[in-house]
């Protein structure tokens, strides 16, 4: 059976009469990883911010394991760990005490506070930084903090505002790691503009854009969407496309400005065998050829080309 | 929780030297006005006037040292509470205290709380000061009671009043002025308007209301006026605050 911990219902935000996010609603069950996704502007962070009570919907209302954010606020925000766009945090404080002061605001016991600090500090991989000022921390690790404080008491709900921004690639897998573990005792929601990492880390996914949910599903249906049932092949003495079109299970076949070819072939066919042995046989010089992955932007516009045809 | 949040404002205060040095330069200050006064009162009792016009040495000396920290709050309280909120707001810190929970309310009595923990400090440092004068005279402690009663009650309004201010800007330096240019219209403001002594703004002016405290006379109508000065001005700041949730 699955617990709901988010219910958003038709939430809206107004400023100045125009409509930053309008009527988005979802559910989050317990374990499941939530990536939002949206270019610049989208509405993702104002979203964010309504979830966690940092600002009050215009309409609609949010409720976090069953405790309305709007009636209660103190329990519901005792459910969420919350790690905004900007990490808020205390740079005239070493990591150890800024920790202990998240820890003491959330509500731990002051018995379990070492225990909690202790324990963010691991998971987050800042056991070495304990005694530094965050003031001297690098970039990298200032965002680790801000991740540590949101789940140092071990809240229900994670809330993550762009979190791997500004890691290096090391940093960033990491990080990574570390929210699939959390998925899987919490729920977490996280927003990025980065296709894979949603793709590597969460289960669900929601496209936001101009403040409207465009996309609300499960990961495979995006991944289908983002192969998109094409070959891109490059040939060194290329035929004519009709020839192309000949191999079994080949649609269509675009030559692109690059060059090579982008081929589309039915779903559930899989002509690369096929493709490459015409190709031998047939000397075209085949130098490449790779499934054609589609950008986020390609992704996205399909996605919200979709939502107004449909 | 409240106590957390003063906790947390007390910390950041001593976290850097900025508390050491504040607390050390003001006690300088109202040590040698101390002295001073010691020396000055054997100067000038010394025959010079009629037994009938001599004070004692707590009014001669608790007058000036008094006089100089109401004065010199006038100007630390503003350096102090300009932070409180307008550089959480400039650091992008608020959400931390807003996503906890922990209501606006809350958030605000700790803050004030802090300040005027760290302030009573000082407070309690100079009333430790002219208590040691004990050691050779006898000291009218009702008299020191109720200056510092006074003080304390002025500097927490003070403190109030600079919350207010620190939540209206992202800027602290804007907030220390607007906080200092305020308090001063507010303690000087009978000056202006002498001799109708039931005048409005007579009763506004912080001054009227703490001299009673100086001269040694506690009246419950001065302590309310000081109290509801702190309850208007931390009201306005959850409200501020409040608003901030609400608009964006």
């Amino acid at each position: 059976m699955t617990t709901l911990t988010v219910e958003a219902n038709n939430l809206t935000r107004i400023y100045g009469g125009r409509e930053a996010v309008s009527d988005v609603s979802f559910t989050l069950s317990k374990g499941e990883v939530l990536g939002f996704l949206g270019p610049n502007g989208a509405g993702k962070s104002t979203t964010m911010k309504m979830l966690t009570g940092n600002l009050a919907p215009s309409k609609g209302s949010v409720s976090i394991c069953g405790v309305d954010m709007m009636e209660n606020p103190k329990e519901a925000k005792a459910l969420i760990g919350y790690l905004p766009e900007t990490p808020p945090l205390y740079r005239e404080f070493t990591v150890d005490e800024f920790l202990a002061i998240a820890a003491r605001l959330h509500g731990v016991n002051a018995k379990h506070i070492k225990v909690a600090v202790q324990r963010a500090k691991e998971r987050c991989g800042l056991s070495e930084m304990s005694k530094r000022l965050i003031e001297n921390l690098s970039k990298g690790y200032q965002q680790r903090v801000g991740i540590a404080q949101a789940i140092i008491h071990n809240p229900m709900v994670v809330i993550l505002d762009e979190p791997t921004v500004g890691l290096d690639p090391i940093q960033i897998r990491d990080i990574r790691a570390l929210i699939k573990v959390l998925g899987g005792e919490h729920s977490v929601i996280l927003s990025t503009h980065i296709l894979p990492e949603v793709e590597m880390v969460c289960d669900h996914v929601q496209i936001i854009d101009k403040g409207k949910l465009v996309f609300n599903g499960s990961i495979d249906i995006l991944k289908q969407q983002r192969h998109g049932n094409k070959l891109l092949i490059g040939l060194t003495k290329p035929p004519a496309n009709d020839e192309l079109l000949k191999v079994p299970g080949v649609e269509a076949v675009e030559t692109l400005p690059n060059g090579l070819l982008s081929v589309r072939y039915a779903a559930g066919q899989a002509p690369a065998e096929a493709l490459v042995q015409a190709a031998v046989a047939k000397g075209w010089g085949l130098h490449q050829i790779s499934p054609d992955q589609t950008s986020l932007e390609d992704v996205f516009v399909q996605l919200t080309y979709q939502d107004v045809a449909a | 929780m409240i106590l957390n949040v003063a906790r947390k404002e007390l910390k950041s205060v001593f976290a850097s030297p900025m508390g050491w040095i504040i607390l050390a330069l003001l006690q300088f200050g109202f040590g040698t006005y101390f002295l001073n006064g010691v020396n000055e009162y054997f100067e000038v009792m010394s025959g010079a006037i009629r037994p009938a016009e001599r004070t004692g040495v707590t009014m001669f000396i608790g007058q000036s040292v008094f006089g100089l920290a109401s004065f010199v709050m006038l100007f630390s309280v503003p350096l102090l509470s300009m932070r409180l909120i307008s550089e959480e707001r400039r650091s992008n810190t608020l959400p931390f205290l807003f996503s906890a929970p922990l209501s606006l309310t809350e958030i605000v009595l700790g803050k004030f709380i802090g300040l005027v923990a760290f302030l009573s400090i000082l407070v309690a440092m100079i009333s430790v000061m002219l208590c040691t004068l004990n050691a050779w005279a006898d000291v009218d402690f009702g008299y020191i009671f109720s200056n510092v009663l006074g003080l304390w009650l002025l500097v927490a309004s003070f403190s109030a009043l600079g919350l207010y201010f620190s939540s209206l800007t992202a800027q602290p330096v804007v907030a220390a002025i607007i906080t200092f240019i305020a308090l001063f219209g507010l303690l000087i403001v009978d000056r202006f308007l002498t001799g109708d002594d039931a005048s409005l703004a007579n009763y506004l002016s912080l001054m009227h209301h703490f001299q009673p405290f100086a001269r040694g006379l506690i009246d419950t109508a001065d302590i309310t006026y000081f109290l509801l000065f702190i309850i208007t001005f931390l009201t306005l700041t959850v409200r501020r605050l409040d608003a901030d949730r609400l608009r964006g």
